[in-house]
């Protein structure tokens, strides 16, 4: 797979060499901005992934994805991973970007010039970034155990969970997103975990609605945005990979 | 307010005060960011066991150290406040200016902050436990010396950065915990590069002008060891 990809790759460089050298002038930038050439590597219920499938896609970057065997990891995982061997990894020219929030923050600051995901006040930028901490901090790990965890445990991860996301509902406040008029990082590191919410509420049979009913009209906000549905699972979906996971724990 | 451009240097000229506590390692990364660029503070010490109201108002979700405050509005998380000075004040980067280099010190820096606290489980722990935690650090630290330091004065290059002001946080702090543990875990031998980077950022006058006195930090780790021992609190902050 990897070897294929790498001779694809190969070829799709010898292709555009020909071509540059047929087209006028003008078309040459139109050419050079289709060299950008980047890959994501990716595993398709991953949040982490999604994030970066969304930036993307509001930047409007073309961009070849990988999908990850995550018990079989790539060569080209690995060789571009090597410290934590995880995805998402963006490939841009060659070059690996590794940790999603990172990844986010260079997609904004390379492709600056369309949708930009921070605000360029150092005070707003700084408080995104440290909501986009706390949502990694929290979701993932107490998520996990709200699905994983039973009785006792899974009360409390449950009481956790909702105690998050009231707090970010208090941060969304009365804004159409966490961006503000639009969708900033904050929104984009948060909306993936909303696909998970079904998996959160069947395994632990409570409503995230009920709880927090601002916070989820958000996110049906957010999934308004082709570049936000199209780039997220279904729920359910993710639901049977998490009882396929659960099986296979002996959970 | 004026032109653009001096509205902004009024804005850099606005108060600033740092809450931290004096042995923390994460006050430390915004000491060093402040002195490195010039910016002239006002430090407040907290007391952990009994926090101020105006820590507890200005970082409500999480009530650590350190909180940086900037013209009464509030940063908090070290490395977020690392961001935020150096977009406020741009002389004497502390992060490269490529975007795919400036995603490198990142990623090392948000490594160091996740593996970083393995070393203060050595601290409040003993037997198996602490046999896991000590091969956990020798991990990082190996991971750190094959893949972050290759051919590199400093995380960030030639100059020191954010990612070095992480780091030292670990570095230093591990050397005390050696010490009170009676262990070592960074020999000159098996890490070559990072003992070089050690010697590099002592060398620097803001970093040795501004480390915490050893004597104290070993009294001070001590003391936390005979008293976590005792009973199961966590030694971290900010």
């Amino acid at each position: 797979c990897w070897i294929s990809g790498q001779a694809l790759l190969g070829s799709s460089r010898i292709i555009f060499s020909v071509l540059i050298k047929n087209l006028r002038e003008r078309d040459l930038q139109t050419v050079r901005q289709m060299e950008d050439n980047v890959v994501l590597l990716d595993f398709w219920p991953s949040s982490f992934g999604m994030r970066v499938r969304i930036a993307l896609a509001e930047k409007g970057i073309k961009y070849e994805s990988h999908e990850e065997n995550l018990l079989d990891k790539s060569p080209l995982l690995v060789e571009m991973n090597p410290v934590h061997k995880l995805i998402p990894v963006l490939i841009h020219n060659g070059k690996p970007i590794c940790e999603s929030l990172i990844i986010l923050q260079y997609i904004d600051e390379v492709w600056h010039d369309k949708s930009p995901l921070l605000p360029s006040d150092p005070c707003k930028r700084s408080q995104a970034r440290f909501w986009a901490d706390y949502i990694d901090k929290k979701i993932y790990s107490i998520g996990k155990r709200v699905m994983m965890g039973k009785g006792e445990e899974q009360e409390v991860a449950k009481k956790e969970l909702i105690e998050c996301l009231k707090t970010l509902e208090g941060e969304l406040g009365d804004k159409l997103y966490f961006g503000g008029e639009t969708i900033g990082l904050v929104d984009v590191a948060l909306v993936p975990f909303y696909t998970w919410f079904y998996s959160y509420e069947t395994c632990g049979n409570f409503s995230i609605e009920a709880e927090c009913p601002k916070l989820v009209a958000w996110a049906k906000r957010c999934m308004e945005r082709e570049t936000i549905s199209k780039s997220l699972p279904d729920p359910h979906k993710i639901y049977s990979f998490v009882l396929q996971l659960k099986q296979k724990l002996g959970k | 307010v004026g032109e653009k451009g001096s509205h902004i240097d009024l804005s850099k000229m606005e108060e600033v005060k740092l809450f931290g506590t004096c042995l923390s390692p994460y006050s430390y990364r915004v000491i060093w960011a402040l002195k490195l660029k010039g910016i002239p503070y006002e430090y407040i010490e907290e007391d952990l066991s009994n926090k101020s109201p105006s820590l507890l108002q200005y970082n409500p979700v999480h009530k650590k150290i350190p909180v940086f405050v900037h013209g009464g509005k509030p940063i908090c998380e070290s490395l977020v406040i690392l961001e935020y000075i150096e977009e406020t004040w741009p002389e004497n980067p502390l992060l490269p200016s490529d975007p795919h280099d400036k995603a490198i010190a990142r990623f090392w820096a948000k490594f160091v902050d996740d593996k970083g606290p393995i070393i203060w489980t050595m601290v409040r722990t003993t037997g198996e436990e602490q046999e896991k935690a000590k091969k956990d650090t020798l991990e990082m630290l190996r991971t750190i010396e094959e893949h972050a330091l290759v051919e590199k004065k400093f995380f960030c290059g030639e100059r020191i950065g954010i990612t070095d002001f992480a780091f030292i946080g670990v570095a230093y702090w591990l050397e005390a915990i050696e010490d009170i543990l009676g262990l070592k875990l960074l020999e000159e031998d098996s890490f070559p590069r990072l003992h070089a980077w050690i010697k590099h950022f002592k060398q620097e006058p803001i970093i040795r002008e501004n480390l915490p006195n050893r004597e104290e930090l070993f009294a001070f780790l001590k003391r936390r060891r005979e008293k976590l021992l005792a009973s199961p609190l966590s030694l971290t902050a900010g």
